[in-house]
């Protein structure tokens, strides 16, 4: 039996050092546009202050950068040291855009990311703002080719099982790369970052005008910032509506985790605004409802009905059952690869596959499964309801806070009026986490809300781990940990440091 | 286009491009690294060394990134198996790389002696510890890894990190670390200018004879070791999992690719000719030829070590029908396919950008240099 304190211990570090690493992601991801945005204002207008401006939010972006390009190792070693058996079942499919993104999009980053910071002197103006466009490029290509890679846990389609190989293997190219799950996450992060990095320039630039520093320098930057986090927002808020439509589509079980919706309702579904959930009774002690949002949102119809967790329980529980023949029929199948009978009844039921794996968690063999054990599989098969429901809320919240933020600075960059007003600057500087809280949370619910699978409906997550000790797991958990918190602390200084020097620190001799 | 059986050996082939040029590009960034407390004697040499690289080492290291990214891409089997079972060895590589990208970027950005000087610390581990464990993993894999694969294909590793630091493995880690080291000083030879450049020199010097001893040394205790035969196996160009073969372990069996195809002995010939470059360029001024003497050496030196594994991947010591091939341990016959159009395509235009990144940085870094722009560079 594979031990469940390792499994446990497994994603308590995949977690962690995801988040950490999604600290500096997203900001790369924003402000690496910013700079571009910055520069060609400077190529066209010839204005110095432009760029310098280039200049000093780069030199905060290169701090950023570090840790990110830091901590984005971990993540590609991470599969094959704690997820090996998972990077042995679907390896075929998932490695390809991972390896793709190294060879098209991080070389094509990397490479110009030390162009832009030491090429100032050896390139023409054009050239220059030609090579920071291609870092930004490339950096949008890395997040393309990780949410393919990530759209296909989510949602697996193009590929098959392979008895012979015991894993999934690659059929459709195309449909691997042109996943609508895949194509709406995309737009949905990009644009998460580009809210990040744009309130990361109006919050401190707003810092700069309420203490009346650099002020040129920060008007400039805080137009810039309002305009293109407006933008942001909006993406964010449409993509991440049209990723809920995709989640109805091939997450059930997310979709009504998320809602708290455990009763297959009558269309349209009305939205839970909030609930008190109780995971025991299956059931919420009270809501407060609004009526059709959900049908809408998620079916983009008035007469499609949406199954709630009872029912989803209830279906997967046949699911499961189908699962364990196919589990034993492929035992069979391998152990006489030849025999064409029995390749045809592993064939019957193989797309139950991995709902039989899900047995495993409870009996190694899943002929010893009793109906108890049936039933816990299938009570697994969706997620607990409360961490999803109030992380899912917690973004939204999030999300419509800072449209209302960039709205208001953007109104006031046209009217020209956000110096006289201290409360825009104010609420702009302390929401500068804001970005990173709704950010992790989105992660939470995409992650976290595809459980117990890490690829939906093939592959359980206790079965994907890689067959350490706990000792190994508690040893590096302490590692990084050690190693991350060192290193936060070495960025946030030098951060603060820089960002408080303002662009001065482009000359200053104490930078 | 390609059968299963040819897109399998391309592979082999791709892989070993991707090391190779990882060795070569950021070979010669981790060779300076690992060179930065030995020849760097104050903070302005050290600016030096760290600038000659700064503009290209975060590009360098994505050959690293491409060469795991394609292992797990086109050796599922092998990125799953070797990553978990050398866990501690994986870590160790991590955590040392970790101090790299921020200790180039975090550095200068303070002036405070103690900060530099503990980043030039992190930036020598960052660059040493993963040279010679790559090599430390290169030896483990001619003796024999214990790990065995249940029918599920479920892989379990029943060594430890110490025993991967038995001595052959540990010889064959002085090869990779000074290979890498000696690219950095050829690179810095031809960077750098004045005393800095004469210690580059004579560390290239020295480096080119470390070298060429432990590489003969490995060579002989090679033929010293049981090496990896298959004994049967079903059609190499169909689709296979590592237990469907049999294999047997025979003294001087790494040798036997060798032995059948007299022409490979070529391959190990280049290092030392590579060596003799490197001499003759050091010597004569001609800074260029060293650098590619030494890069001549990384080719031949990984390419010889394969070569004599071939078709062999990871064999296992503990279960050796669990030893991972290049017949039974890849991808499917699709992603082989679209990966091999992927690298066709991607592979040139890589090689096209940096060497525009290395023509519009090229030149001396001098001290002068460092001085006139404290603020701006590492």
């Amino acid at each position: 039996m594979i031990d469940s304190t390792v499994v446990d211990l497994s994603r308590l570090q995949f977690a962690a050092t995801a988040l950490y690493h999604f600290i500096f992601v997203p900001l790369t991801l924003g402000l690496s546009w910013l700079l571009v945005v910055m520069e060609a204002a400077y190529v066209m207008s010839g204005k110095e202050i432009y760029r310098d401006m280039t200049k000093f939010w780069g030199k905060l972006y290169g701090i950023n950068f570090a840790l990110g390009v830091t901590t984005g190792i971990t993540m590609e070693f991470q599969f094959g040291t704690n997820w090996a058996y998972y990077s042995h079942y679907v390896g075929d499919i998932f490695g390809a855009p991972l390896a793709i993104e190294g060879l098209m999009a991080f070389f094509l980053e990397s490479t110009m990311v030390g162009l832009f910071f030491f090429g100032w002197n050896r390139l023409s103006k054009a050239g220059h703002l030609a090579v920071t466009a291609l870092m930004a490029l490339g950096t949008n290509l890395s997040a393309v080719l990780i949410l393919i890679a990530n759209g296909w846990m989510q949602d697996p389609v193009g590929s098959a099982f392979n008895p012979v190989t015991m894993r999934m293997e690659l059929t459709d190219f195309a449909a691997l790369v042109f996943n609508p799950v895949a194509q709406s996450k995309f737009v949905h992060t990009v644009a998460a970052g580009y809210v990040t990095g744009s309130l990361f320039v109006l919050g401190i630039s707003s810092w700069y005008l309420l203490k009346g520093k650099h002020v040129e320098f920060a008007k400039r930057s805080f137009r810039i910032a309002a305009a293109f986090g407006l933008a942001g927002t909006l993406s964010v808020i449409v993509l991440g509506d049209e990723s809920g439509y995709a989640v109805s589509e091939s997450q059930k079980s997310k979709l009504a985790a998320i809602e708290a919706m455990w009763e297959t309702e009558p269309a349209p579904a009305g939205f839970n605004l909030i609930a008190s959930i109780n995971e025991e009774t299956q059931s919420n002690n009270w809501a407060i409802k609004i009526p059709y949002v959900l049908g809408l949102i998620a079916t983009r119809s008035t007469s499609e009905t949406l199954p709630g967790i009872r029912e989803i329980r209830a279906e997967n529980k046949e699911r499961v059952k189908q699962g364990i023949e196919a589990v034993i029929a492929l035992e069979a199948l391998r152990k006489n690869p030849q025999d064409a009978e029995l390749l045809a009844s592993f064939n019957k039921v193989e797309k139950h596959l991995g709902y039989g794996l899900l047995v495993k968690k409870y009996s190694e063999d899943v002929r010893l499964a009793t109906p108890e054990i049936i039933e816990r599989a299938a009570h697994d098969s969706v997620p607990k309801v409360a961490p999803l429901f109030w992380t899912f809320r917690l973004m939204v919240v999030l999300g419509f806070a800072l449209f209302a933020l960039f709205a208001l600075a953007f109104w006031a960059s046209i009217k020209n009026t956000f110096q006289q007003k201290p409360w825009l600057l104010r609420w702009a500087l302390y929401f500068i986490p804001a970005p990173w809280v709704a950010i992790h949370s989105g992660w939470i619910v995409a992650e976290y809300g595809r459980q117990p699978w890490t690829v939906f409906g093939v592959l359980p997550t206790h079965l994907s781990a890689s067959s350490l000790s706990a000792a190994s797991l508690y040893g590096s958990i302490a590692g990084f940990v050690g190693f991350y918190t060192l290193l936060l602390i070495a960025e946030m200084y030098l951060m603060f440091k820089y960002a408080r020097l303002g662009p001065t620190a482009l000359q200053s001799n104490n930078a | 286009m390609f059968d299963y059986l040819t897109l399998k050996l391309i592979w082999w082939l791709l892989v070993g491009v991707l090391l190779i040029g990882f060795a070569i590009m950021d070979g010669h960034d981790m060779g300076v690294g690992a060179l930065l407390p030995v020849i760097g004697k104050d903070d302005t040499d050290r600016r030096v060394m760290i600038n000659s690289v700064a503009p290209h080492w975060d590009g360098n290291q994505v050959w690293f990134i491409t060469a795991g990214g394609a292992i797990f891409a086109a050796w599922p089997f092998v990125y799953a198996t070797a990553f978990s079972g050398m866990y501690w060895a994986l870590l160790l590589v991590l955590f040392a790389l970790f101090f790299r990208p921020v200790g180039f970027e975090y550095r200068s950005k303070l002036t405070n002696p103690a900060w530099r000087t503990a980043w030039d610390w992190g930036l020598f581990a960052g660059s040493a510890v993963p040279a010679l464990v790559f090599g430390v993993a290169f030896g483990n894999l001619f003796q024999g890894v214990p790990f065995h694969l249940d029918d599920t294909m479920r892989s379990f590793y029943s060594g430890s990190f110490w025993a991967l630091l038995n001595p052959f493995a540990l010889l064959t880690g002085v090869v990779s670390l000074s290979l890498l080291a000696l690219q950095g000083a050829t690179f810095l030879a031809h960077r750098s200018e004045g005393a800095l450049q004469a210690r580059a020199r004579t560390a290239g010097n020295v480096l080119v004879i470390v070298l060429l001893a432990a590489f003969s040394g490995a060579g002989v205790w090679v033929s010293q070791i049981d090496g990896y035969v298959i004994a049967s196996i079903p059609d190499i160009g169909s689709a296979l999992n590592p237990l469907m073969k049999t294999v047997t372990r025979q003294p001087g069996a790494w040798f036997a690719n060798y032995q059948k195809l007299p022409i490979l002995w070529l391959v190990p010939a280049l290092a030392y000719l590579g060596g003799l470059l490197v001499l003759a360029g050091l010597r004569g001024g001609k800074t260029l030829l060293a650098f590619v003497g030494s890069s001549l050496a990384c080719l031949s030196v990984i390419l010889t070590a394969g070569i004599a594994l071939f078709p062999f991947i990871l064999p296992s010591s503990e279960h050796p029908v669990s030893s991972l091939t290049a017949w039974d341990a890849t991808s499917s016959y699709v992603t082989l396919n679209v990966m091999f159009w992927v690298a066709l395509i991607f592979t040139p235009i890589v090689l096209a950008y940096t060497s525009w990144a290395y023509h519009v940085m090229r030149g001396k870094i001098t001290r002068e240099f460092i001085t006139a722009n404290d603020k701006a560079l590492y």
